[in-house]
């Protein structure tokens, strides 16, 4: 990897993901989970995914790391690392890249730290392995960090076991691990999801201010259009396995193209609609085996015709970065890119 | 409010628990502490406040599903703790339960007819006739269609099971619903329907609801009032719109300007509050906030702050700034 080279051109793409489709392996067939994504995170970037349960978005960022689970493989697609492929099957080279470069912060850190090791272990386990420290520069590494993500005493937590810390401070200690080997990315997958507001308020703070002193490009995944609103410098939603629309945050929610995009947004309660009922969506989202040919929307759309039933639709350029996969956005006029 | 009676009264009520620890001295976990709160006929009062903060105890106490350890809960007027036996159970039709996982507080092993009949059947309402029309009749209420009676729970979406966790609220005919997270497991499009359903049903039945949540976005959008909530006490209560646009109590300020919102250009100054809530079991002397204020000062170390009335309006407000 020659990611360490300090003059990564900022406008070459960190992480690119081509049209990536991962399938999930069950006994007699196969069923798509995700289906030709396709997206971009370039140095120093802020990414959000959005999208509810079952979507993909959680699975999308495991592929990027290799982690996805036993049943779960890579079909088709390319995944791109500082312009370097990563092979999907190939353990070695995820490993070289998963923590040093890439970094990942999961949802819930209680069951993302092992109950049975002291933090100390844990937080040390990876400068070790990628930086080669011995075990204690390891500690010393990892104390400087846990004081720059906010931790008090951080010797004695080193000696301390996760169960004694609070979801907030474990959530800290989780950045400050992700952390040891200044990644380039950091991949966070529901980070605040499992904390309280004014805990969540300060992990988001504690996120900008890496952004701003590491120059760490955050790929963040929330069903909290708020907290990816509030983050974010561009934004993917995801619906059944595909990226719907993707835009700057201003191109998402002042002029959302995709009627998936729109009805979330129409669905969100906030204090000017407080007294109007609420947009529900009716349906449920296609399960894996039932996503059809068509537009993966189209059951629950009030615009959908026979076409969207049938073909799916293409991925429209809008204007600039916004694009949205739909046959009435490109009715409007839009480019429309050659991709299925 | 005008001064009609409220429907429920909690007048200083408290449940605290024994914690035997390994030392010597003896602890208590105070999970509701010294709580006074009324809820009108007809309102939605929202209650928030982070986890630990005693809401969902509150919420159990007022439907007494545990018994408060001090203090007084008013049903109207009647003190809840004198009904028992027969006129107890009578009251239970008046106070309902809807649960946040309605996976976990369903039965999995009854059908869901089953499960909205048994209400009926234990306060003997009814021929097995008149308990499936009433069956049938609020899952057409609810939007589910009558064959839904035959299905298990695991064979429901999660918006479905959260629609059959308020039915068999509902079966029993009550006055008063407490809805504790009752939308926490969803996702943001089934929400809004749940959202929906409990307002029409609301008005409706003429239901009054302490709604729990710690989602604000939520909770504005269905309370009238709001009371937060703080280590066990209600650190203010003021109506929605004034708790939102002008909130009195650090705390408050600080839980309003962290509520994330997709309007960031109308960008506010955010509050971020230093480290975690105290525990429950080692509460901080004087004002129970202190630790965490950014405006504390000496005399909130030493003396707590008593609810009183601040600004114009009907609010109430814990903090000696006020006082």
């Amino acid at each position: 990897m020659q990611a360490s080279n300090e003059e990564t051109d900022a406008r070459l793409p960190l992480l690119e993901i081509r049209d990536l489709h991962v399938e999930l392996t069950a006994p007699r067939r196969r069923l798509p989970v995700l289906e030709g994504v396709r997206l971009e995170v370039r140095p120093g970037e802020t990414v959000g995914i959005v999208g509810e349960s079952g979507c993909g978005k959680s699975v999308l960022s495991l592929s990027l790391l290799g982690l996805l689970p036993p049943a779960m493989r890579i079909r088709e697609g390319e995944i791109r690392y500082a312009s370097e492929t990563l092979p999907h099957a190939d353990e070695e080279s995820f490993r070289r890249i998963r923590g040093k470069e890439i970094a990942m912060i999961f949802q819930d850190p209680m069951s993302a730290l092992n109950p049975a090791l002291t933090i100390g272990d844990q937080a040390t386990e990876m400068a070790r392995l990628h930086l080669g420290l011995t075990r204690r520069e390891a500690r010393e590494h990892a104390a400087a960090l846990f004081r720059k993500v906010g931790l008090p005493r951080p010797e004695a937590l080193l000696r301390d076991y996760p169960h004694r810390l609070s979801g907030g401070m474990l959530q800290r200690v989780m950045i400050a691990i992700a952390l040891s080997c200044g990644p380039k990315l950091l991949i966070a997958d529901e980070p605040t999801t499992a904390l309280d507001v004014t805990i969540q308020a300060q992990i988001l703070d504690l996120l900008r201010k890496i952004r701003e002193e590491e120059g760490t490009a955050i790929l963040l995944v929330s069903h909290d259009l708020g907290v990816i609103a509030d983050m974010c410098d561009r934004i993917a939603v995801m619906y059944a396995g595909q990226i719907v629309e993707e835009g700057t945050v201003a191109d998402l929610f002042d002029s959302p193209k995709h009627p998936y995009t729109i009805a979330l947004l129409n669905a969100i309660p906030t204090p000017a609609k407080k007294h109007e009922k609420l947009f529900a969506i009716p349906g449920t989202v296609p399960a894996l085996n039932e996503r059809g040919t068509g537009c993966r929307f189209h059951s629950r759309c009030p615009h959908a015709d026979e076409r969207c039933l049938l073909q799916a639709p293409p991925v429209v350029t809008v204007r600039g970065v916004h694009s949205a996969r739909c046959w009435l956005a490109a009715e409007e006029g839009g480019l429309s890119n050659a991709v299925g | 409010m005008p001064s009609v009676e409220p429907l429920v009264q909690f007048d200083n009520l408290q449940k605290i628990y024994p914690v035997s620890g390994f030392g010597r001295k003896k602890a208590s976990l105070r999970a509701v502490d010294g709580l006074t709160l009324s809820i009108h006929e007809g309102e939605t009062l929202g209650l928030v406040g982070e986890s630990g903060c005693g809401k969902s105890t509150t919420g159990q106490l007022a439907a007494r599903l545990l018994d408060p350890t001090g203090g007084i809960i008013r049903y109207r007027g009647a003190d809840l703790a004198q009904f028992r036996g027969k006129s107890a159970k009578a009251m239970r039709r008046k106070i309902q339960y809807v649960f946040q996982d309605p996976y976990a507080s369903l039965n999995p092993r009854h059908a869901v007819a089953e499960l909205l009949e048994e209400p009926l059947r234990i306060h003997r309402i009814g021929d097995k006739r008149e308990r499936k029309r009433r069956v049938d009749e609020m899952l057409e209420r609810i939007g589910l269609e009558a064959s839904y009676g035959k299905r298990y729970v695991h064979e429901l979406s999660g918006g479905q099971r959260q629609r059959i966790g308020i039915a068999r609220a509902l079966m029993l005919k009550p006055e008063f619903l407490i809805l504790d997270e009752p939308v926490s497991a969803l996702d943001v499009s089934v929400q809004s329907q749940i959202l929906n359903l409990l307002k029409e049903l609301q008005s409706d039945f003429g239901l009054t609801y302490l709604f729990i949540s710690h989602d604000l976005n939520v909770v504005h959008y269905m309370s009238d009032r709001i009371a937060v909530m703080y280590l066990g006490k209600v650190v203010e209560v003021a109506g929605v719109d004034d708790i939102y646009a002008k909130p009195l109590h650090p705390y408050t300020q600080a839980l309003v300007s962290a509520i994330p919102t997709e309007h960031r250009r109308e960008k506010r100054e955010r509050i971020l509050l230093k480290g975690d809530i105290p525990s429950a079991s080692d509460v901080p002397a004087g004002c129970s906030f202190h630790t965490r204020c950014p405006l504390a000062h000496d005399r909130c170390r030493r003396a707590e702050p008593d609810l009183l009335p601040a600004g114009s309006g009907n609010r109430s407000v814990r903090c000696h700034l006020y006082a």
